[in-house]
């Protein structure tokens, strides 16, 4: 199977263990991933929350490029997700905003692309029983809550995900991994987003609520799919409530005996390494 | 010109403000509500009442994280993350300034990184925000562990066809 794909900024910096673990979970799926030529920004909430034309425009650019080959478009990061998707449906309900955009783009824009999240694809094209088949360490003693955020799924008529208020998508994943996926009420709630380095108080108060309530929840980390999300999880939690948070793609290639997860979690801030060790994991 | 709501209505080009009741869902839903001045309902009715000033002055227009769950939740479809944008474009354009300049200067200096290399240069951003805020020592300690662990690169690969970049900024940009 292939897949057109748009890493984005983070995931070549502060998220580069998601960029790592995403490329080679894909590979050991069997997905080969075709790296968007020359790709750009999305603009962010910078863009959309100073510039309307400008955060269209930029999103723009890169599903101009993505048609041109005509497969899937994977992105990993729930930001860039967004503006892409957001992109895309303003320009389908406007068509003078199209026909401006257009013409700051080298190439043609029509709106054909199909972009997806790596966790619908491997939910749904993969499938949980051939992810449970490559399988060969159990995630036994693993008490995970998904953590979804915001931008995957609202609004929901643009993002097009499998439930708004209590996805599960990624709760399944983690139990046909071995893991024992815990229910919680917060999946959807917001990590505070940007406003990390302008407002970091009121991020570390939304994070420490996350941690506690993961916590009464009777888990023991927390999976996100989102590096913003990481960033303010493993970043923001007061030491007196701090979980390891993970990628759910470093669980996957945990659990499949993959090369990589033991560098990628080196990386993190809450250090999970104590955690997977205790359970004989690594 | 019309009024202030008309003007607002305009660009959210979708679902009228006047269609909001004031069950204040959104308010109950909002993460930042605690933190603002005005919660997301009020400043709907504000729109409504031509509170054009007070509003473009407050610190809730930048204190919204654009979770959007207001909208995804409103029983109208009022689209109060858009509303939203454009009160902050209105705000910049007014060149008001607000309670919570330092969310503008981060989004300044994400902008301009994205502006001159196509994509975002974490470590150059992070240092222009911080030039333009004077916060020179907030978040050392954790901004050093980042990059002693190689994840805040200086070198991040850029976009090569920059042009196309800066095309794409020049002709959007406002007058």
């Amino acid at each position: 199977m292939d897949y057109s794909y748009y890493p984005g900024c983070s995931l070549h910096s502060t998220g580069k263990e998601y960029g790592e673990s995403v490329e080679v979970v894909s590979r050991a799926l069997g997905l080969k991933l075709h790296e968007l030529d020359d790709w750009s920004c999305c603009g962010a909430t910078s863009a959309h929350s100073t510039n309307f034309e400008l955060s269209v425009a930029l999103p723009a650019r890169n599903l101009a490029i993505a048609e041109k080959r005509g497969l899937d478009l994977m992105i990993p990061c729930a930001a860039c997700y967004n503006r892409f998707k957001s992109a895309q449906h303003s320009l389908a309900q406007d068509s003078d905003l199209k026909n401006s955009i257009s013409k700051s783009l080298d190439d043609d824009y029509s709106g054909s692309a199909v972009i997806r999240s790596p966790i619908d694809i491997f939910h749904q094209d993969v499938g949980l029983e051939a992810l449970e088949e490559k399988v060969v360490k159990k995630l036994k003693g693993l008490k995970p809550v998904s953590y979804y955020g915001c931008l995957w799924l609202r609004p929901p008529e643009i993002c097009g995900f499998d439930d708004t208020e209590n996805p599960v998508m990624l709760d399944e994943m983690l139990t046909s991994l071995g893991a024992e996926s815990r229910n919680w009420s917060f999946k959807t709630d917001c990590c505070g987003g940007s406003l990390t380095i302008s407002k970091t108080e009121l991020v570390e108060n939304m994070v420490n609520r996350l941690m506690r309530m993961a916590r009464e929840a009777g888990a023991n980390c927390l999976v996100t799919a989102c590096p913003l999300c990481m960033a303010n999880l493993d970043m923001r939690a007061h030491e007196d409530v701090q979980l390891p948070t993970f990628y759910f793609t470093e669980l996957i290639a945990l659990a499949m005996g993959l090369e990589g997860p033991e560098n990628w979690l080196g990386l993190h801030n809450i250090d999970p390494l104590p955690l997977i060790k205790s359970l004989k994991l690594l | 010109m019309g009024s202030f709501l008309e003007d607002v209505n305009r660009q959210i080009n979708g679902v009228d403000l006047q269609n909001c009741y004031h069950c204040q869902k959104c308010s109950s839903g909002c993460p930042m509500a605690a933190a603002m001045d005005f919660k997301p309902n009020e400043i709907i009715r504000m729109v409504q009442m031509g509170q054009r000033d007070l509003l473009l002055r407050s610190s809730a227009i930048w204190l919204c994280a654009s979770c959007e769950t207001c909208v995804t939740r409103c029983p109208n479809a009022v689209d109060i993350p858009r509303m939203i944008d454009i009160l902050r474009v209105m705000s910049l354009n007014a060149g008001v300034v607000p309670h919570d300049r330092e969310v503008i200067q981060f989004h300044e200096s994400f902008l301009g990184t994205v502006k001159r290399g196509g994509r975002v240069n974490e470590p150059i951003m992070i240092a222009t925000y911080k030039l333009k805020t004077g916060t020179y020592f907030k978040d050392v300690g954790v901004g050093l562990k980042m990059f002693l662990k190689g994840k805040l690169s200086l070198f991040s690969p850029r976009t090569k066809n920059r042009k196309a970049i800066r095309r794409i900024f020049s002709s959007t940009a406002k007058s």
